[in-house]
């Protein structure tokens, strides 16, 4: 036989209920493509011939004693084979629910899955679970190899029959339509060689399905992680160590660094033999950076280019399984790690727990998270976390939870929104984030509502701080918490070192999204109420809001120039147009207006009432509990 | 990238990690292949200098070609080299003049292991093992917890996916075995040596129709019938052959899972 000589090893996981013949299949194709070492079968024959057991093709996997002795897979193993294409490590996971963690452990791994289902007992708990943890494992190729057909006297009815309830199955997962074939692996039926048993079975057997699983797809076009995993010091240089999860790095690149957005220049790669080190890293590649700039970088960040730059935020939907032993318990905490970074993080919600049994959805909200459970749940981080949806870069789109070193589970990040403008790099360092008992939700619990910025903007004499104290006392007058961030007093203040230029106007905004962010953490709903013109401050305004789970609502207070000019409540269109202030929204400086504002008020053609009944329509809408993100935005989310 | 990059990256990776994660670092070496092959990515992995002290069990029943290796290694490679006998054990006796394979590779090699650890308090050992070697190194975690008498709890291995390691409670005793060359084949450490020109002892190259393809205790290790007189001729018998690898090793053989046994109890 003709063997190939690539290098490529595509990894490929057999998964499927207890018993459905994983081990044998495996054991099988070992066998019969002369992939087993010389008196490998003879010895393991011998062994069980003198304990009086019969030989087992799954013995070539099962090597434990005591799984030999039980015919069950305890732990995951790896065995690798060529085919005239290319070399696979195959992978056997124990399909026992006991030993899903052992199983998760190998597919993890995989690129590619063979789900094994009985002929005579059809589709099964664990069939259904590990089909479900598919799209969290990424794993895009399945091929579903019916087995035991020689049990159901090579029925093609009874394969149809498995087939279309799998076809069911994939479908309500969101899974791909997977290949399908019948053989027997006890038999040796259609496994390197079509089955003469099943002249109906018109594909070919299973060698030739793995050999059509396309390769696993290259990681350098995708949007550029570098993972740090350590620094080091050689001589006086400080090398940044770590491995690029995705994309390509080269020398001379920009790059930031998350969280908290810093930003260096590649100076050089740092690898030794230095003969050999590269100007350019691309995608799997272990590597040590140097920095043209001195700026403080730790383990745990991810590195990116200045564009498709991944999400900092504390909170995110995710979609995770559970290992246990213990049930996870809402708000109770974990370390949470994603590539090199590790977080304190809590669930704050379950909103759906799918069950395997029966695949049905329990919609209220509960409590935890049993062993062996999907659910989909929010996550809170005590520090902002960088990382990616799954669904763009499964690298920064996993993790796992867990507690005194102890893996309970793991997730990925389904339907988390991306920055729509980048925000300037921080300059400050290190810097630390402390939380207390208490979170926002049981505050909003406790007061009934949740917090909310509501974020007005508009032309100086158009109504907003007018507006903005109204509604504050109709807010307040209702039991809800509410105070007014105004522009004009925030100068008095907290930016009383700042002029108006356009710099300091950002710096100025800056400065009250993040007081308002502070303030609706509280549980207030804060009011701001600033010119605000540029469309890019305020759209950072919305992320430093939303990048901390809390809604905002921007909100156009609108009036034309003229008649701001002509109620000119300050005298300041007086003193602009006289040249005694310069840069002012309206005369010298311009005014953009939103593209997507959640309300616009035109004060001057309605009434006083009618604009507070809006701004409380869209406060109350804002503040309702409960207050969270929405998990099914993300078609991907769908189970 | 080539697998045998993506292989390298990955070992690389778990060098680091574990530097990170763990206090106390050892890592046992053998002046074998892989071993050669470990150390060459450590000082990969560290930029030229290994952070950690290299350990040669020395069972007195070494092959001369590979003693004289090690001389040659510690000073090329400027190790920091512990050599460890158990003498308790040669003081008993122990020998395989007298004792049985298993028995003499526990007490020379195992328990050597055990004093090592107790002596430095090693909360990490860097091993070289390969899944491919044997089929319970096949069901090994790259991270993989050992009790305080350095036993492997088999039956029930924590989890480990998406390279996020379980590390055992604080003040559990024992140590973590970190195994960076798990993913690589016998055959994929022969690719790399060629591409790296890695220094190997010679016993590897046939002489007079014999090499070793497993180099362990003289007494019990055998050449297997070869021609194979250098890395590229290996390489090209590795490709056909379909004699396993620890063929020549005796300890493997003695009885039904002698592996397995040996190996729940410390063994490497």
């Amino acid at each position: 036989m003709h063997f190939s000589t690539s290098e490529e090893v595509v990894p490929i996981v057999v998964i499927g209920h207890v018993d459905h013949g994983k081990s044998t299949l495996i054991g099988r194709l070992l066998f019969d493509t002369g992939s087993v070492p010389e008196g490998k079968a003879e010895e393991l024959a011998r062994a069980a011939a003198a304990e009086g057991m019969p030989f087992e093709h799954a013995f070539l996997l099962d090597s434990l004693l005591e799984e030999q002795a039980q015919n069950v897979t305890i732990d995951t193993t790896e065995i690798r084979f060529r085919t005239k294409k290319r070399r696979y490590a195959i992978i056997d996971a124990p399909g026992h629910k006991e030993f899903l963690k052992n199983m998760l452990s190998g597919a993890a791994r995989a690129h590619a899955a063979v789900l094994v289902v009985d002929a005579q007992e059809g589709v099964r708990e664990q069939t259904r679970r590990h089909a479900m943890l598919l799209p969290i494992l990424g794993i895009q190729h399945i091929i579903v190899a019916v087995n035991k057909m020689d049990l159901v006297d090579f029925s093609e009815g009874r394969y149809r029959e498995i087939v279309g309830a799998l076809a069911t199955l994939f479908q309500e997962l969101g899974l791909p339509e997977p290949t399908s074939l019948p053989l027997s692996a006890r038999s040796g039926e259609n496994i390197v060689q079509p089955s003469l048993q099943m002249l109906w079975h018109i594909g070919g057997p299973l060698l030739e399905a793995l050999d059509s699983v396309p390769s696993p797809p290259r990681l350098d076009a995708l949007p550029l992680r570098f993972a740090v995993q350590d620094i080091y010091r050689r001589g006086t240089e400080r090398l940044v160590a770590g491995r690029v999860e995705t994309g390509t790095l080269r020398v001379g690149d920009e790059l930031l660094f998350w969280p908290g957005r810093k930003r260096a220049r590649l100076r050089a790669f740092a690898e030794w033999p230095t003969e050999t080190t590269p100007t350019e890293a691309s995608a799997g590649r272990s590597t040590a950076l140097i920095l043209e700039e001195e700026i403080f970088v730790e383990r745990g960040m991810i590195g990116s280019s200045l564009e498709r730059t991944p999400i900092e935020a504390r909170e995110f939907p995710a979609k995770i399984f559970w290992l246990g032993p213990d049930p996870l318990r809402v708000g109770e905490h974990y370390e949470l790690r994603l590539v090199t970074q590790s977080v304190s993080a809590r669930v704050l919600e379950v909103d759906r727990v799918i069950d395997a049994e029966t695949l049905s959805v329990q919609d209220s909200c509960k409590p935890g998270v049993e062993p062996n459970e999907i659910a989909e749940v929010l996550v809170r981080t005590q520090r902002p976390l960088a990382f990616d949806n799954a669904s763009e870069i499964a690298q920064t789109g996993r993790f796992i939870l867990a507690r005194e070193g102890r893996i309970l589970g793991g997730g990925i990040v389904l339907g988390a929104r991306y920055p729509r403008a980048s925000l300037p790099p921080i300059q400050s360092s290190p810097l630390f984030w402390t939380e207390g008992e208490i979170d926002r939700y049981e505050r909003a619990r406790a007061q009934g509502h949740s917090g909310a910025i509501i974020w007005f903007t508009g032309l100086s004499g158009a109504g907003k701080s007018t507006l903005a104290f109204q509604l504050e006392a109709q807010l307040f007058r209702r039991g809800i918490w509410a105070y007014v961030l105004d522009g004009d007093n925030l100068r008095h203040g907290l930016s009383s070192d700042l002029n108006f230029s356009s710099e300091d106007r950002r710096e100025n905004i800056r400065r009250a999204a993040e007081a308002a962010r502070i303030l609706a953490d509280a549980g207030s709903v804060a009011i701001v109420a600033l010119i605000s013109p540029f469309r890019g401050d305020r759209r950072k305004a919305r992320e430093i809001a939303e990048a901390a789970g809390i809604p905002f609502r921007e909100v156009f207070v609108h009036a034309p120039l003229e008649v701001c000019r002509a109620r000119d409540p300050k005298a300041l269109y007086a003193r602009a147009e006289r040249g005694e202030i310069s840069e002012f929204t309206g005369v010298d400086s311009p005014y953009e207006i939103p593209e997507a504002a959640e309300l616009e008020i035109p004060t001057h053609e309605l009434s006083p009432t009618e604009c507070l009944e809006q701004l409380m329509k869209i406060t109350l809408e804002a503040i309702t509990l409960p207050n969270r993100p929405s998990l099914r935005e993300d078609p991907a989310a769908n189970i | 990238m080539s697998n045998l990059s993506k292989l390298e990256s990955q070992s690389v990776f778990l060098l680091r990690e574990a530097y990170r994660t763990f206090q106390r670092i050892g890592m046992p070496w053998s002046m074998g292949k892989d071993s050669n092959v470990l150390l060459w990515l450590a000082q990969k992995a560290f930029c030229g200098r290994i952070p950690f002290p290299v350990l040669h069990i020395d069972t007195t029943y070494e092959f001369p070609e590979m003693m004289e290796f090690r001389a040659w290694a510690e000073t090329h490679y400027g190790l920091q080299l512990i050599v460890k006998i158990n003498e308790e054990a040669i003081a008993r006796g122990v020998g395989y003049e007298t004792h049985d394979p298993i028995t003499v590779t526990h007490e020379l090699k195992t328990v050597a292991l055990q004093q090592v650890l107790a002596e430095y308090r090693w909360d990490a050992l860097i091993t070289g093992i390969r899944r491919d070697e044997d089929p319970t190194r096949a069901k090994e975690r790259y991270f993989s917890p050992r009790s305080s008498e350095g036993e492997w709890n088999y039956k029930d291995q924590p989890p480990e996916f998406w390279n996020q390691f379980a590390l055992p409670p604080k003040g559990a005793g024992g140590h973590v075995r970190v195994q960076p060359l798990l993913d690589w084949t016998e055959y994929d450490i022969w690719l790399y040596i060629r591409r790296e020109r890695i220094p190997i002892p010679p016993l590897y190259f046939a002489r007079n129709g014999k090499r070793f393809r497993s180099i362990g205790c003289q007494p019990i290790t055998h050449p297997v019938p070869s021609t194979a007189s250098t890395v590229d001729e290996i390489i090209s018998e590795l490709y056909a052959t379909r004699t396993p690898e620890r063929a020549g090793r005796a300890q493997d053989h003695h009885e039904r899972n002698a592996m397995q046994k040996l190996r729940a109890k410390g063994f490497l």
